[in-house]
């Protein structure tokens, strides 16, 4: 169980040029794809290979190829979404930032395979320096032939560009990214239409993540059948979690689907357990969205297995008793961690990256973290928990993005694992360390 | 063409036809309140979610349920396709919330609103809203500014329901006016302060559904219910010339477009019948123009005003004093 696909050759010195990359074989399925086979048949290979989106939803790669509109005569367009801003994800920088032609050979497969012949890496604003590493590696691969007009003589043409983002969360979102992309204020759309069908300037686009994309090549050269082999049932193949928070070993660790979630936290290969020798009390598995989940949540399933790193494994129980398997950012929490505080920092990120269209978003995620804050200082009530409750489950499904979902399920999984923490917070304020902090530093006597 | 039930109510309507369309077709109860769409603006719609509904049936062809509640005025009707908005109690208290979202943040200042009256916002919280707010924090506000030296910005009630900004994309060249900063401090505002000078730059305050674009000639003069709404009409070469003039014992206070029974216009009116033509000369008077639906000034002359959950006579003491003071 230690496939590596994507960070195989992470060690190799020089891996970052197009020179040692290519000695470890890249852009060998670049060569096959373009050579030796059809764009509908490189689209199938993706298929069977039971790849899915790497981005959070974990949507079928080769299912979401197939929806985009072909009509005569319009552009269609493969852009990457390279925004990576969810906090506790930080894979894809890694990835790009050490193997950038691993990207830029999936760019070329896949826009290969939908017809693309413009494409688009929109990477967060505040990685510049990642954004350099990718046009140093897109330059390398014009001037080897693997991009610009007819490509290895094969009569396909592609040019790729990196643009850098507009420094908000919430372009990550892929329509938001798409009117970004065009010169415009990040707003989310409204759907439909879908970006298979009008995306970038009204033209069908694919919008895929960096590790989606860059598993691509991966699977041209060994068959779409033999991916499909790795991982675990419908969670096929290899993924790059980012793992942080109080273990050993942070970092970003690439995984067969399937690996136990004990034996990713404990064992010395991956996380090697919680630092300091403390006990494990919380995760928060997929990035900051997802429901959080108590340590023996997280380690068997509701029936008493053992859970596994996988898409399905991760979400058994449903909302009540699962999560989600998400982007890959693993955060994990020890015994001292401070559940409600955790949660107003992550409240009052979703308050602070609200675009603003819809009511409930961008009215719902202020509310809360005003009343989180109230917890933090001390003076919340019982009654501030139930109303906390009340505001999450009427964001949750009544906005125009998921932004306004990933605000709502942190809360609702906190308060319903580990309610008695707030009730806590609200009997015994002076207990509490960050509130003592709070009243030494306003010099203070805790009300009772 | 495709069949969609709404309420236990069927309509056959035309492809592309979107549920709350169909709802107004059908009209009465089963229409969900609209505080964003505009029927006359391209891409509006689909922010304020005030019309959501729930979809208990998507299509003939594919009878499951969608999983939430859809913007009725952004999702088109398919054959088949079971729709419920007053019929279903979980749809409803979803849509008290989503109004109350619009109110936490809201000054209710109506006593010295121009909009009062004539206000959605009002009309919604009425109909939707409970009686007690539980926000308990500082409210969100803004400075006023002017636009222009006709239209005045009030951001604090800004509802970000996007339709001036259409408006200034859609009717007027030049794009000056759109939204900055995001997130529960998104303000709607010009570029540097710019003026928002142009022919139909007033029918922002039209579409406007709360007193947040108001009309700098009219500000203050009067409450809308002591004003009497007459159509009329004059020869213009910017625009159909037909509009509502609003009097009060011979004296035009206030010109605006004619609207429908959803505060729509029926057409845009130019600036200068707007702005500049307050002489009852410059109008041919056509008669008393019946409002429906709205509240307050339907309500002529307050006979039945007692029904309405607040008190507008109290109201009606604190705008005057008010007035006076702002005079
Ligand atoms: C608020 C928000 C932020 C998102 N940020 C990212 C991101 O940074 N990177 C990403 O790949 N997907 C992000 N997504 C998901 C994208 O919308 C989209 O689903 C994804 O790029 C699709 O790629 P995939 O199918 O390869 O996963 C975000 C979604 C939302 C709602
Ligand atoms: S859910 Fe939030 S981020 Fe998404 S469109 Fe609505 S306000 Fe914007
Ligand atoms: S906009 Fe409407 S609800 Fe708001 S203060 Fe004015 S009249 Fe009242
Ligand atoms: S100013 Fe009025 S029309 Fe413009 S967004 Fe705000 S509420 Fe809507
Ligand atoms: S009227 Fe449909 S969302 Fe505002």
């Amino acid at each position: 169980m230690s496939r590596q696909l994507l960070l195989e050759h992470i060690n190799t010195p020089g891996i970052r040029g197009i020179k040692a990359f290519r000695e470890k074989g890249g852009y060998s399925a670049l060569e096959k794809a373009l050579k030796t086979m059809k764009p509908d048949e490189v689209t199938e290979e993706v298929k069977k290979s039971g790849l899915r989106g790497r981005g959070g939803a974990g949507f079928p790669t080769g299912m979401k190829w197939s929806f985009l509109a072909k009509p005569d005569g319009v552009p269609r367009y493969l852009v990457c979404n390279a925004d990576e801003s969810e906090p506790g994800t930080f894979k894809d920088r890694y990835l790009m930032s050490h193997i950038p032609h691993s990207l830029v050979e999936g760019m070329i497969v896949s826009s290969y395979a939908l017809g693309a012949n413009t494409a688009y890496i929109y990477i967060r604003g505040e990685m510049l320096y990642v954004y350099h590493i990718l046009e140093e590696a897109i330059a390398e691969a014009y001037e080897a032939g693997f991009l610009g007009k007819n490509i290895l003589g094969t009569g396909y043409s592609l040019d790729l560009y990196v643009h850098p983002g507009g420094g908000a969360y919430i372009c990550g979102e892929e329509t938001a990214l798409l009117e970004s992309l065009e010169g415009k204020r990040g707003n989310p759309r409204i759907k439909p239409p879908f970006p298979a069908v009008k995306g970038l300037w009204q033209s069908p686009t694919v919008v895929n993540n960096v590790e989606t994309i860059a598993a691509v090549p991966h699977i041209i050269n060994m068959s779409g059948d033999e991916y499909a082999k790795i991982g675990i049932g419908k969670s096929t193949g290899t993924k790059l979690i980012s793992a942080c928070g109080h273990i050993n070993k942070p970092g970003v660790y690439e995984i067969e689907l399937g690996v136990p979630v004990e034996e990713f936290i404990y064992s010395d290969k991956y996380c090697g357990g919680i630092r300091n020798g403390k006990k494990l009390k919380a995760v928060v598995a997929g990035g900051s969205s997802v429901p959080i989940l108590p340590g023996e949540m997280i380690l068997k399933t509701p029936t008493g297995e053992p859970r596994l790193m996988s898409y399905e494994s991760l979400s058994e129980g449903g909302f009540a008793g699962g999560t989600m398997l998400g982007s890959g950012g693993f955060i994990v929490m020890d015994e001292d961690t401070s559940i409600v505080k955790n949660l107003w920092n992550f409240t009052r990120f979703y308050h602070h990256e609200s675009c603003g269209q819809c009511s409930p978003c961008r009215e719902g995620t202020g509310w809360m973290e005003k009343i989180l804050h109230k917890f933090m200082d001390g003076h919340a009530t019982l009654k501030d928990i139930d109303l906390l409750w009340d505001i999450q489950s009427k964001i949750e499904g009544k906005t125009i993005c998921p932004l306004g979902d990933a605000a709502a399920w942190p809360v609702a999984s906190a308060i319903r694992h580990f309610r008695s923490e707030f009730e806590d917070y609200v009997r015994n304020p002076e207990k509490i360390k960050d509130i003592k902090h709070y009243y030494r530093l306003n010099n203070l006597q805790p009300v009772s | 063409m495709p069949k969609v039930t709404i309420d236990n109510i069927e309509i056959e309507v035309p492809d592309g036809t979107t549920i709350l369309q169909a709802a107004r077709m059908i009209g009465g109860d089963v229409v969900p309140p609209a505080m964003c769409y505009y029927s006359k603006l391209e891409t509006s719609g689909g922010y304020c979610r005030t019309c959501i509904v729930k979809v208990t049936q998507g299509s003939a062809k594919d009878p499951r349920p969608m999983p939430k509640p859809v913007a009725s005025c952004r999702t088109p009707v398919m054959d088949g396709m079971v729709v419920q908005n007053r019929t279903a109690p979980d749809l409803l208290e979803a849509r008290n919330g989503v109004v109350e979202f619009l109110l936490i943040n809201h000054p209710l200042d109506c006593p010295i609103c121009d909009q009062a009256g004539e206000c959605h916002l009002q009309d919604l919280s009425y109909e939707n809203g409970l009686a007690k707010s539980r926000y308990e924090f500082k409210r969100r506000e803004f400075d006023k500014i002017d636009i222009g030296d006709k239209i005045k910005l009030h951001m604090t009630r800004c509802i970000l329901c996007y339709r001036c900004v259409k408006v200034a994309n859609q009717l007027c060249d030049g794009r000056v006016h759109g939204v900055l900063n995001r997130g529960d401090v998104s303000e709607i505002s010009t570029y540097i302060q710019n003026s928002v000078d142009n022919d139909f730059s007033g029918n922002m305050i039209d579409v406007c559904p709360v007193g947040a674009l108001t009309d700098k000639t009219f500000r203050f003069k009067s409450r809308v219910w002591f004003t009497k709404p007459m159509d009329a009409h004059r020869d213009c070469k910017k625009c159909d010339g037909k509009v509502a003039l609003w009097m009060s014992n011979n004296e035009v206070l206030r010109v605006t477009g004619r609207k429908d029974t959803y505060g729509e216009l029926e057409s845009w009116i130019c600036n200068e019948c707007r702005f500049d033509k307050k002489e009852v000369s410059d109008w041919k008077i056509e008669g008393p123009r019946k409002i429906d639906r709205h509240s307050v000034i339907s309500q002529n002359h307050y006979e039945s005003l007692r029904q309405l959950k607040i008190d507008v006579s109290k109201q009606k003491n604190i705008a005057e004093k008010a007035h006076q003071d702002n005079k």
